[in-house]
Order: structure tokens, then C-alpha cells, then sequence
């Protein structure tokens, strides 16, 4: 492509990812922000092959692709609202936090203006997949291979986490399920058995819950 | 498309991430600002790899490395936000708030 396609390219998916990355924290629905996300992260993806990374933008499409879904899921199974029918504010500190925010990025847009950083050009434009191929599988072995070991580790600590028994037997004793009507304390479901077994679908009643409490 | 318009975009992207882990109280939203910040974190990587390294590709694993820190984040994070839910009943700071105590 050429300098000015790039460019056109470039903004358009710089000013989408920004947007969309603004729209996940203000649309209505939980898992229209997660495919909102799911967009930002596309187009970084789209960013990074335009910057001859052509490998990371390919491994985010795929990565955040799934990753995103994953999400949606969790979405469903934890928000109140997440067909987005009504309209929802579940924010704290909104001022202090936009505050920040936008410190954040002209803080660091100013040190992108001002920071002089010498430019050198790719070396070989049309290899650096192979470089890079070359690197992960030589030089960067061991951090490839601290990388596998590290989401080894991650799996099994997210299956120890979340799982319902722990070794010295049900690992939410003494919890309660959720109430089915917030404002009902007597909607409350029966605890059927010590496992849990019995009240599957007292979680659904959880997701109108949580604008009751203080 | 230059090195400072790359590091302008990534940090609009790390700015609305962090807007979005300070102003959201469910669990999994403020997981998704994070996300959003690393974002940012990783196309600033690229950029400057891609204009400042002459193509070193140990740049580029960087990157990577913060790809792998996204997954474990959202991983555990979602191990987490289970383990409060099954103790609790919880999805939002504000539901586990004794925890500042």
C-alpha cells in the first residue's frame, strides 16, 4: 500500500478502536459492550498489521476473537441486563474516574509529542514474520517456554478458584443463594442439598440483585 | 502514519481503560477496562517496535508477553469474580465492600 492509503487506513482504525473502546463502558448492553470490545481489539489488530507486525495482528484477531466470546458468556451469566432493555448506570466516582482518564491519555500524549525517539527503519519489511519465528523459536526460547509454563499455572489456578469442592469438602459452605425478588427477603430458594445440586437456577435470580444493596 | 500518531492512539485507548476501571462497579466491567488499557499498552509496543528497532524481532515478543499477560488477567479474573459470586452472591465492588475494613 501507499503512504497516503496507509494513513487513510491507519485513522480510520485508530478512530474505531477508540470508539469503541468509549462505547463499551456507555452502551446499555453488557455483551454489546463485550463485542464492542471485541471491535477495538480487531482494530488494533488491523493497526498492527498495517505496522508490518503482521503476526501480532493476526494472533489478536484470533486470541481476542475467542477470548471476547468467552466474555459474552460470563456477560450473561453475571449482568442483569444484558440484552440492554433497559437503560443502566452501574458506575461509582464517574467524575474523579474521567478525570483520570483523560489525564492518562494527555499525559502520555504529550510524552509521544515531546520524547525524542530516533527513528530507524525495518531492515527487512517482507521478513519480519520469519525474524520473528527465528527469535521465538532461538534466542527467545526459554520466555516461549516460561510463557507456556505461565498459562499452565493459569489454568490450574483458575480451576481451583472457581470450582464448587474444595479438598476438605464443598467449598461455599455457609453460603446462600441469592434472592429471586431483591426487595423479597422471603423469595429467598431453599438450599436443597450441601453441594449445590439442587438450587441450579438460583443464580438467575442473582442478576436483578445487585441495585438493591447498599 | 508515524510513531507519534501510533503512541497517540495507544494512549486515548490506555486513557478510556483506565476511565473505565475507575468509574464501572461490576467485576467483569472493570476486567474489560483493564483489557482495554492493555490495548493500548500492546499497539504502543508495536508502534514503537515498528519505527524505533530497525525490525529486532525481540520487540515484537514483547508484545507477546503482553498478550500472555491479558489472558492470565482475564483468566483468574473470572476465577475470581466466581469464587466472590459463590461466596457472596457479589458481582460489584460495592457488594463486597467489608473487604476495606
Amino acid at each position: 500500500m501507499t503512504g497516503l492509503a496507509v494513513d487513510i487506513a491507519f485513522w480510520t482504525f485508530a478512530v474505531a478502536a477508540a470508539w469503541f473502546g468509549w462505547r463499551v463502558f456507555r452502551t446499555d448492553s453488557m455483551v454489546r459492550a463485550t463485542f464492542c470490545l471485541l471491535a477495538s481489539f480487531l482494530n488494533v489488530g488491523a493497526i498492527m498489521v498495517l505496522l508490518l507486525a503482521e503476526y501480532l495482528g493476526v494472533a489478536m484477531f484470533f486470541m481476542m476473537s475467542v477470548e471476547m466470546v468467552v466474555m459474552a458468556i460470563f456477560m450473561v451469566a453475571f449482568m442483569m441486563n444484558p440484552a440492554g432493555l433497559n437503560p443502566m448506570e452501574m458506575v461509582h466516582q464517574p467524575r474523579a474516574a474521567i478525570a483520570v482518564g483523560i489525564g492518562a491519555a494527555v499525559g502520555l500524549g504529550v510524552v509521544a509529542v515531546v520524547a525524542d525517539l530516533p527513528p530507524a527503519a525495518l531492515l527487512d519489511e517482507a521478513g519480519t514474520i520469519r525474524a520473528l519465528g527465528n527469535e521465538l523459536m532461538g534466542a527467545s526460547m526459554l520466555l516461549m517456554e516460561v510463557v507456556g509454563v505461565t498459562l499452565v499455572a493459569t489454568m490450574v489456578g483458575a480451576v481451583v478458584l472457581s470450582s464448587a469442592s474444595g479438598r476438605y469438602g464443598s467449598a461455599d459452605t455457609g453460603s446462600v443463594p441469592p434472592l429471586l425478588d431483591p426487595d423479597d427477603p422471603d423469595s429467598r430458594p431453599d438450599l436443597v442439598s450441601a453441594d449445590g445440586e439442587g438450587d441450579a437456577h438460583a443464580g438467575h435470580g442473582g442478576h436483578g440483585g445487585h441495585g438493591g444493596h447498599g | 502514519m508515524t510513531i507519534v500518531t501510533v503512541l497517540l492512539a495507544s494512549a486515548v485507548l490506555l486513557g478510556l481503560g483506565t476511565w473505565g476501571v475507575l468509574s464501572q462497579q461490576s467485576f467483569v466491567m472493570i476486567m474489560m477496562g483493564f483489557e482495554l488499557a492493555i490495548n493500548g499498552v500492546m499497539l504502543a509496543a508495536a508502534g514503537v517496535w515498528r519505527f524505533t528497532s530497525g525490525g529486532e524481532p525481540r520487540g515484537q515478543v514483547l508484545v507477546i508477553v503482553a498478550m500472555l499477560v491479558m489472558a492470565v488477567e482475564a483468566a483468574i479474573g473470572f476465577a475470581l469474580v466466581v469464587a466472590v459470586y459463590r461466596a457472596r452472591q457479589q458481582d460489584t465492588t460495592e457488594g463486597i465492600a467489608e473487604l476495606s475494613r
